[in-house]
């Protein structure tokens, strides 16, 4: 424990803006993965123990475009649709049989394919550490804000994720997708009966899911490094945040993982050895109050 | 939840609860009989070493399932009870160097005051809240495992051996001892656990799995009930780390990580959870399983993977769950033709 480290930081602009800004890349990308999380179980009632395999895949898939093609945007777009599609796929073949069943089934499908994933990449990529490396527009002097260091591609990331944010909290609350989703969730035997595909909007709903995974992994891909099972810490995180928000909340998946990443930051200074362990006690205690999360509805 | 309940075809019949009880005891005795002349016929380090570690897991496993299987509480953080036996002994061996059997009861109580707290606050939650805060609370249990590191030794865990020192003529160094020791620990921890599915309290446990409001209806205590087999398991999971950790004289913060959950889980699925013997059986194949694939393959998550996958989505059920329908089946249609 080092709780000097800690009330030095907080009393210092410098050190306090860059931990903030590290705080928020993290939360920002686990937000993208937690969102996902959250908009399966919200409309699918079902929880994506793979979740982490898209982020890892998001990652290798943008490491590989970007080398290949030395287009940054590129890297982004492969990380996002090549996940999307492996998500769709992944539910219509196999999630759409053990809907309904029960959830230790479901946790183990998932369980199947966290070790198949996993795997797969390391027979394809290896099992050694890989790195993407910044692109290089990016490779410019960091920004200097009240004396902390933020570098540029941190805003980038911060912004990718808070317009992701916004298109899919706009587009589930206004457009008609968006309400045929949330009609999804609410009765799905109704729905269906309207003459909307159910199964449709269910790999969809999933490819999004999926697809947002990929996205964070892509966006992660060059400030991280890249090994196989690197999506499970991500998705033990990313559990956490949904849990804390409350399982099916949007806005609950971006408070929780904006907390948990300022918790990590900040607790990493005052508790270096201790920083998950806060983030599995935060969790506790918000389950303890309010079992169905912050901004959950409430379970009877 | 029609495919994953335990003990359906029982009947339960007042009358017959004695010989049961007398039929169990006896099977006991000849299981632990068989077991401990198997190293008569055979000299064999490994087939032994394998038995030691079934019983380890087995208990583990059997004890997840009073759980999942009899009581509907889907925990995935079970293992955390596992880990805690093995460290618990294992820092009570290294620091006191008290009898073995002191160090067990003590472990046992400390499993105990544990349970208890954790259980009180997670058993009030349902379905998948509950297996998160399980889970969290295992990963909780975890990283201090190894943040302490003082203490626990952190990520290298527990090193340099745990004290074996004989108790009433019982040498635990000596292989053999340690081999039926952990035999009649199996045999005793199965037993017992048998003892409390086939109670009226364990009867109550399928009630609340199957209907937890009209169990309250009835009169039960609903809360309490799942209190109680949550702080049980934990005791018996608790046992099958201390085999553990007295089989390879150490613990290790992998005892304690979520994967130990994982894969008693796994065992429940794989052997079948609607029979009490079940999860002994899916512990024999999972340790087969892992144990020649690993030889085989640098692969072994693809295989493990696809393994599952035929057992949740082709099969839907664990191996004695099959066994058990295919040979009611027989049964029924001899009986139809005679």
């Amino acid at each position: 424990m080092d709780l000097d480290a800690l009330t030095g930081c907080l009393t210092t602009s410098a050190c306090l803006v860059t931990q903030t800004t590290s705080g928020l890349i993290i939360g920002m990308l686990l937000f993208l993965v937690a969102v996902g999380l959250t908009l399966i179980f919200g409309v699918l009632k079902v929880v994506n123990f793979s979740h982490g395999a898209f982020y890892m895949f998001g990652a290798y898939f943008a490491m590989t475009t970007y080398q290949l093609s030395g287009s940054f945007a590129l890297a982004m777009l492969a990380g996002a649709v090549g996940t999307a599609i492996i998500g769709l796929i992944f539910e219509r073949g196999f999630m759409s049989r053990v809907y309904g069943r029960d959830v230790l089934m479901q946790l183990l499908v998932c369980y199947a394919f966290v070790l198949i994933f996993d795997d797969v990449v390391r027979m394809v990529w290896g099992p050694e550490f890989k790195s993407m490396g910044m692109p290089s527009a990016f490779q410019v002097m960091p920004l200097f804000i009240a004396g902390g260091v933020v570098p540029p591609y941190y805003l980038l990331l911060i912004g990718v994720a808070l317009v992701a944010a916004l298109v899919l909290g706009l587009g589930l609350a206004r457009t008609r997708i968006g309400k045929v989703i949330r009609a999804a969730a609410h009765n799905p035997g109704m729905v269906s009966a309207l003459g909307i595909n159910t199964g449709l909007i269910y790999g969809g709903v999933f490819a999004l899911g999926g697809g947002l995974a990929g996205l964070a992994g892509a966006l992660a891909a060059p400030v991280r490094s890249l090994t196989p099972g690197m999506g499970f810490s991500v998705l033990i995180e990313s559990f956490i945040v949904t849990v804390i928000g409350g399982m099916g909340s949007i806005l609950g998946a971006l408070v929780g993982a904006l907390l948990i990443g300022l918790i990590r930051s900040f607790g990493s200074l005052g508790f270096p050895l201790f920083t998950e362990g806060l983030m599995y006690l935060f969790m506790v205690i918000v389950l303890v109050s309010r079992p169905s999360g912050l901004f959950g509805k409430e379970v009877a | 939840m029609s495919e994953l309940q335990a003990g359906q075809g029982a009947a339960l019949n007042i009358s017959d609860a004695k010989s049961t009880r007398y039929r169990d005891v006896i099977i006991a005795l000849i299981a632990f009989v068989v077991l401990a002349l198997l190293p008569m016929l055979t000299s064999s380090k490994f087939l032994l070493d394998f038995v030691i570690r079934c019983s380890a897991y087995g208990l583990f496993a059997t004890s997840l399932n009073l759980l999942v299987g009899y009581t509907g509480l889907t925990s995935f953080g079970h293992g955390m009870f596992f880990g805690l036996g093995a460290y618990g002994y294992g820092l009570i061996m290294q620091k006191t160097g008290v009898p073995i059997p002191v160090a067990f009861v003590a472990t046992l109580l400390i499993t105990f005051v544990f349970a208890t707290v954790i259980g009180a606050i997670c058993v009030r939650l349902k379905e998948i809240y509950f297996a998160f805060v399980t889970l969290a609370f295992q990963m909780l249990i975890h990283s201090t495992i190894l943040s302490w590191v003082s203490f626990t030794g952190g990520d290298q865990g527990l090193r340099g051996g745990i004290p074996r020192p004989p108790f009433l003529g019982i040498d635990l160094s000596n292989h053999l001892h340690l081999y039926i020791f952990s035999c009649a620990l199996l045999v005793i921890g199965l037993l017992l656990m048998r003892q409390i599915a086939q109670s009226p309290f364990g009867y109550t446990l399928r009630m609340i799995r199957d209907n937890a409001t009209r169990a309250s209806f009835v009169g039960i205590d609903v809360y309490r009930a799942k209190l109680t087999i949550f702080v049980l398991a934990a005791l018996f999971a608790s046992v099958g780390g201390m085999i553990m950790a007295l089989f390879v004289s150490g613990a290790y913060p992998e005892f304690a990580y979520w994967t130990i959950s994982g894969e008693g889980i796994f065992i429940n699925m794989l052997g079948g959870v609607t029979t009490f013997l079940g999860p002994m059986v899916g512990t024999v194949l999972l340790l087969i399983l892992n144990d020649t694939v690993t030889r085989l393959t640098e692969y072994h998550g693809i295989v493990l993977g696809i393994v599952i996958l035929f057992f949740a989505i082709g099969l839907r059920k664990g191996l004695m769950d099959f066994v058990f329908e295919w040979y009611a089946q027989r049964r029924d249609a001899a009986r139809e033709r005679g």
